[in-house]
């Protein structure tokens, strides 16, 4: 299908799936059966210069427009979605909201060695007793002199114990909701600072997730991302174009195992003839590749939305939320379509199934994906 | 208030008994045998103490003589808290099914009772490589030689593979003839050129074996052929027509495991400053998945009834049963992992298993695009 993708965009999508076929692809099962960080090929990206796609020239990163953000998330999560979500966090989240809220002196210090790849990044806002209900964080900040004490937990950390940098979502007002948060950078080296062990998860293996402990850390003023207060509103922008990138994520996922599910159905005899000549196979095919062409447009959709600079947290929502949907529909047929060998972990189908969940939770689950449309249907 | 089954007192003792086994022994030890992908020995052993091995066994023989619906609340109770656990059981029973309803009087005592008590396991080999939903173009060839049949080739994703002891295995007496030149024995793993081969890695029911089994030159008696040459593929769709309520069972017992922790789980997580249940988005997934289980129960049960009375026609409800239940298993425990949110993910919690274990219910004993066909087929016939 013809996406009207630009030479640019077309270049960066074989270049990428050159290098995920070459780097990626042979190692993608042991890491996750070891739950192995994949550290040499993030390196290989950052040297590729896509750890900050969209962050600009200047400012350490590559300049290139969303929709070309989004093809490198599909791209490597077709191979590998682990690989997919390391970079789609330090672009989206970690990357995105640092530009656009950070000082010069921060840009200095922070975006531009993340966006290079020489800092990685994660980015803390759910606690253990908050999720969905972001607003409602615990972890205090509290100013002493130059300095700012962190206090709390955060739960489920991405990159949690890869990172360099993470950007903390902590309460400076008590008695505001929303306008009682503010946004911190904090090194790892801070005193205070400290990493849980690596959770125990049942796809996206490959990538890490912890717990971040935050004992009396101390941050210095001048790593305050946006004014006091604004910490909400820097989370809630960075989420917005996460969402691209998880459905992106998603997406090539899809991708990955309808390509899986449709080499294995032309080889795969049964009945004397390929499985792939039974209607009931053919018919769950087209619908894979169908709902994955349109979740593709949707996102790609959301993606120019961003970059003509209208608001696109509307967009962003469909686009995520339609596109994890249908990455379960599609891995689960997938699994199908491979028979018993499907439930093997010799085939790559069995792993796709298990990374395919994660994307309806993280980043806002399917469910507030659903809240966020429809307020904004309402209250238009 | 749960559902009246209209359930006799033995099925209800028979059920308890069950789940006390479920919580008291299962529970406490799923997430290890997950994790290590180990043989459940010490709970078979407590399967056998409790006699569970011998419900659809006749007394005559030591067992409970009872049927397919008292099989299935038993494996529904179990697979609540453990879907691969459970499996010893119920794929033993799938093994013990072609000697109940095939086997000659002397075969039948030779090994039911034994069986019966839980002395050893069986287990069924019908797939190959070659031959998975496709099972009549299987290959492994059986070859008289005086009063022996003389075995070659070999089985894949054997449950209780390695495991059990007694294996009712398909093979192939006279390749002019398709699936009418098939053959059922009952071959035993101290039979000489009796091997097991590969062990599965497997996405869930990771407690049970899946091996492949291995016949060099594997010579067994004349006197373990179950009926007559060519009969082999009966007694095979026998056996799943029958054993189908099993795996039904498993799944609604997967659905219902994931239903309850995932319902009490709504009403304790607290977001926006009251539990996850009051929300309606929540409550609506939960309302779903109740009334789905419930619909695959009221199904398989009455489908077990419907066998149990002795009718012929068994094989559309038979397959509806396990097409509707393993479909619900794999929807509800989706969605039980959602109502989870990120713990859902998180292998210290319990719920991201039931999910990985509902889904070999849709493909084995069978794939549902398997059971369509077979409901398709009695459609046709009329
Ligand atoms: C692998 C992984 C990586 C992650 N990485 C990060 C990270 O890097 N940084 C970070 O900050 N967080 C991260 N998270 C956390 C993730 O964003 C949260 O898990 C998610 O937002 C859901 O929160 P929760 O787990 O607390 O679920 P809960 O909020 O407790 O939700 C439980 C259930 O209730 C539903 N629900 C809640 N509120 C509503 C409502 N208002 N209406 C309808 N339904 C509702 C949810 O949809 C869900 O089904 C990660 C999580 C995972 C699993
Ligand atoms: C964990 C596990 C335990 C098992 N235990 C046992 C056991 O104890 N004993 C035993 O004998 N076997 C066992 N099996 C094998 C199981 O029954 C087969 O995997 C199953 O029958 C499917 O066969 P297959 O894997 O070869 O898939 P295939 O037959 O290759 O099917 C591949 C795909 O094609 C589809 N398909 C095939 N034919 C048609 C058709 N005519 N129309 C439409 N679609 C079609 C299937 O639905 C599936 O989606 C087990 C398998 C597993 C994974």
């Amino acid at each position: 299908m013809d996406h009207l993708l630009t030479e640019q965009q077309l270049e960066v999508k074989h270049v990428i799936r050159e290098f995920a076929e070459k780097e990626i692809r042979p190692t993608v099962a042991e890491r996750d059966e070891k739950s192995q960080f994949p550290t040499e090929i993030i390196k290989q990206i950052a040297d590729l210069g896509f750890m900050g796609v969209n962050t600009p020239e200047e400012l350490g990163g590559a300049g290139m427009d969303t929709v070309t953000y989004a093809i490198v998330i599909e791209e490597l999560s077709r191979v590998d979605p682990s690989v997919g979500v390391i970079v789609s966090v330090n672009n989206s989240l970690v990357c995105y909201p640092i530009q656009k809220f950070g000082t010069p002196d921060q840009h200095a210090r922070y975006l531009k060695p993340l966006a290079e790849g020489k800092l990685l990044g994660a980015f803390c806002l759910t606690e253990p007793g908050v999720g969905s209900d972001a607003a409602g964080l615990t972890t205090s900040a509290v100013k002493d002199g130059d300095d700012y004490i962190l206090t709390g937990e955060k739960a489920f950390i991405t990159n949690g114990l890869m990172s360099d940098t993470y950007i903390i979502m902590a309460r400076t007002d008590k008695a505001q909701k929303t306008k009682g948060i503010s946004a911190f950078m904090v090194d790892a080296t801070m005193p205070g600072f400290k990493r849980g062990p690596n959770e125990k998860k049942m796809g996206i293996r490959s990538s890490d997730c912890c717990m971040i402990i935050l004992e009396e850390c101390r941050v210095p003023a001048k790593n305050m991302l946006g004014k006091e207060g604004d910490g909400f509103k820097v989370a809630m922008t960075a989420l917005d174009s996460g969402r691209i990138g998880i459905a992106a994520q998603a997406i090539g996922l899809a991708q990955g195992a309808l390509e899986e599910a449709v080499k294995y159905s032309k080889i795969r005899e049964q009945f004397g003839q390929a499985i792939a000549e039974f209607q009931a196979t053919q018919f769950k095919l087209a619908d894979m590749e169908m709902m994955t062409e349109a979740a593709r447009l949707l996102n790609y959709s959301a993606a120019r939305r961003k970059d003509s600079g209208q608001r696109f947290s509307h967009e962003a929502a469909m686009a995520k939320l339609y596109a994890s949907d249908i990455v379960m529909k599609v891995a689960m047929e997938a699994v199908q379509i491979h028979g018993g060998n499907g439930y093997l972990k010799d085939f790559p189908v069995e792993r796709m199934l298990r990374d395919a969940k994660v994307t309806e939770i993280y980043e806002g689950t399917s469910e507030i994906q659903r809240t966020i449309i429809a307020r904004n249907l309402l209250n238009a | 208030m749960e559902m009246d089954y209209f359930l006799t007192d033995d099925q209800k003792a028979l059920r308890d008994l069950a789940r006390k086994i479920a919580e008291e022994k299962i529970r406490p030890v799923a997430a290890q045998y997950d994790r290590d992908g180990t043989f459940p020995w010490d709970i078979v052993k407590v399967f056998a103490e409790a006699g569970l091995f011998g419900i659809v066994i006749p007394e005559e023989y030591g067992g409970l003589g009872m049927g397919v619906l008292e099989l299935a609340i038993v494996t529904e109770e179990l697979s609540k808290a453990c879907g691969g656990i459970t499996l010893a059981l119920a794929a033993s029973a799938l093994g013990t099914f072609p000697i109940l309803l095939s086997a000659n009087e002397e075969q039948q005592k030779r090994y039911l009772p034994d069986l019966a008590e839980g002395k050893y396991l069986a287990a069924f080999g019908l797939t190959e490589p070659n031959a998975g939903s496709d099972a009549g173009s299987m290959r492994t060839r059986a070859v008289r030689d005086c009063d022996d049949y003389i075995l070659n080739g070999s089985k894949i994703f054997i449950t209780n593979g390695g495991a059990a002891h007694l294996y009712t295995i398909i093979a192939v007496t006279d390749p002019t003839k398709g699936s009418r030149g098939t053959t059922a024995f009952i071959v035993q793993d101290d039979y000489p050129g009796f091997k097991v081969g590969k062990h599965e890695d497997k996405m869930g029911i990771r407690a049970s074996a899946t091996n492949e089994i291995i016949f060099e030159d594997c010579r067994v008696p004349v006197a373990n052929r179950i009926g007559s040459e060519g009969q082999g593929f009966l007694v095979a769709m026998k056996t799943l027509d029958k054993s189908r309520p099993g795996v039904a069972s498993q799944a609604l017992g997967i659905a219902q495991g994931a239903f309850d922790l995932a319902l009490d789980y709504a009403k304790h997580r607290f977001q926006f400053g009251h539990p996850i249940m009051n929300l309606q988005a929540i409550q609506f997934m939960l309302a779903d998945m109740a009334t789905s289980i419930e619909a695959a129960r009221a199904l398989l049960y009455q489908t077990a009834r419907h066998i149990d009375a002795g009718n012929k026609d068994i094989s559309r409800y038979s397959a509806m049963s396990k097409l509707m239940a393993s479909d619900v298993a794999m929807k509800v425990t989706t969605d039980a992992v959602q109502i989870f949110g990120g713990y859902g993910y998180m292998r210290d919690y319990p719920i991201e298993k039931y999910m990985r274990d509902a889904k070999i219910t849709q493909i084995y004993e069978g794939t549902n695009q398997i059971q369509r066909l077979v409901i398709g087929n009695t459609l046709i016939k009329g």
